[in-house]
């Protein structure tokens, strides 16, 4: 019975969101506060964790393919190809789950129990436009750039660790990594992180909004919006994968 | 004028209260008291549709605030001034900020206007030089009076006041409840005041409103309520350690 309120007051929201983007115009400041500390302030984190997963990937894939008959550059082409497709999209929303959704829900949770949301309302503010839209539109446009951030870092990582542990040198990585580049690999991961800002900032957001009963109430709406953006962002991940692969 | 008419409200199967009504006249300060837990907050947010009734209507100068659309809705709330129990202050603003908060986003003033009308609100609360220091720096009396200057620096027609004295100390309490006067006086508002603190409501109020057993169980002038048989109100009156013909405020 829950899980049906919760979708109910989540559609709610969205339609009052969609429903007032026409006010949007002024709150547009809050758009470019929110595409920093989604996007700018992520980089370094989402880099860090780019850049080790590309790593970690060469070192492992060289150690697993140790029969001399496999090219080396094939190990580029797994790592690469792994990264544009998977591992750059869906690691930096499962860390961006964290990071960002644990900011949003917390930030409009201790919003609603000190009736901040309730003195927006009251001044005449559409709290909707005014603290969602802002949050959501800034989940869409910066995933997709953190995606390119986290493949490249990724790419790096792998170069560099296969160069500095032997298993392959920068050339080869990059031999492997043109064979099996496809641009729809890319899109696809764009997509995917389009999707996945969609889905973390928006139930962020939902919990965060509808946050209740002081400082254990924003505790519990954090920890929701961790668990289940984690959640809805690797069932989006198989969904995408059905549908587009 | 507003005019709360068989305003019925409950949670889930929890009744809050039911058929309330009451008319507050231009200029009047209305206090609403009863005990913690009574739906006192609740009616208050009913005013200017925070919240919405199971039953009933607010009529805002003769038009329900139930019926109107967003926007109408939005332009109503403009008119009046909220002063939120813990003052609601927005915490990743400066307290100067706050106060400009509503003007830079419904008023199309320059900075120096801006400025020029903020500096007032802050002077009519005593906080002229509170400068760009955080909300997180002030102490409770002080956010209290920073939510009243940022509750009337649109210059509103109504001001809606929630437990404005609470967890403060009584020299504290006094100078909000000054204040309370001096802004149905200077900007000739109608001000709602919820509360449950006797004493402010005898230094501000016109008329008292007592919720209790779910329903509004007495309403008449500050002069009524001193006379008043009403049991349960003399009861509420005397544990609020107020003993109001000994301190002779008549």
């Amino acid at each position: 019975m829950q899980l049906f309120t919760d979708l109910g007051r989540y559609c709610r929201l969205l339609f009052e969101a969609l429903r007032s983007s026409s006010e949007f115009g002024t709150y547009r400041k809050n758009l470019t506060l929110e595409m920093i500390k989604t996007g700018y302030d992520s980089l370094p984190i989402i880099i860090l964790a780019g850049f080790f997963t590309g790593a970690v990937m060469t070192v492992q894939t060289a150690y697993q393919l140790l029969a001399g008959f496999i090219p080396r550059s094939t190990i580029g082409a797994i790592v690469s190809q792994s990264l544009l497709i998977e591992l750059a999209a869906v690691i930096s929303a499962l860390v961006l789950a964290g990071r960002v959704g644990a900011r949003i829900a917390t930030e409009l949770g201790t919003m609603a129990v000190s009736e901040q949301i309730d003195a927006l309302e009251s001044m005449g503010f559409n709290s909707v436009t005014f603290l969602v839209m802002p949050r959501v539109l800034a989940g869409l446009i910066m995933f997709p750039i953190i995606y390119i951030a986290a493949g490249t870092a990724g790419i790096g990582g792998g170069i560099l660790a296969g160069f500095i542990t032997g298993a392959l040198p920068p050339a080869d990585f990059l031999i492997g990594a043109r064979q099996v580049f496809f641009p729809w690999d890319v899109t696809f991961g764009l997509i995917k992180a389009f999707v996945f800002g969609y889905v973390i900032t928006s139930i962020s957001c939902f919990k965060g909004y509808y946050a209740s009963g002081g400082a254990e109430g924003v505790g519990n709406a954090t920890t929701q919006a961790t668990v289940l953006s984690c959640i809805y962002v690797l069932l989006a991940d198989l969904v995408l994968a059905i549908i587009l692969l | 004028m507003i005019e709360i008419k068989n305003l019925t409200k409950s949670f889930g199967d929890t009744l809050i209260w039911e058929n309330v009504n009451l008319n507050i006249d231009e200029g009047e300060t209305l206090a609403i008291i009863g005990k913690s837990g009574s739906g006192k907050s609740v009616l208050m947010k009913h005013i200017n549709a925070l919240m919405s009734p199971n039953e009933g209507g607010v009529l805002i100068d003769g038009v329900s605030i139930f019926d109107m659309s967003y926007a109408e809705l939005r332009n109503v709330r403009q008119r009046f001034g909220v002063l939120f129990q813990g003052a609601a202050l927005f915490d990743s603003i400066s307290a100067f900020e706050n106060v400009a908060f509503p003007l830079r986003y419904f008023t199309d003033y320059s900075e120096s206007k801006i400025r020029k009308r903020v500096l007032e609100s802050l002077e009519q609360v005593n906080l002229e030089n509170i400068g760009d220091k955080s909300t997180a720096a002030l102490s409770g009396g002080m956010r209290k009076r920073i939510g009243i200057a940022r509750a009337i620096v649109l210059r509103p027609d109504y001001i809606l006041y929630d437990e404005p004295t609470s967890g403060l100390d009584p020299e504290t309490s006094d100078e909000i409840n000054d204040l309370i006067i001096l802004m149905a006086d200077e900007l000739d508002v109608l001000s709602v005041v919820v509360t449950h603190d006797m004493h402010s409501v005898l230094r501000v109020a016109d008329k008292a409103a007592f919720i209790d057993e779910q329903k509004l169980s007495w309403y008449g002038t500050i002069e009524e309520m001193e006379k008043s048989t009403h049991k349960r109100l003399n009861s509420f009156i005397r544990a609020s350690e107020y003993q109001i013909s000994k301190r002779g405020e008549f």
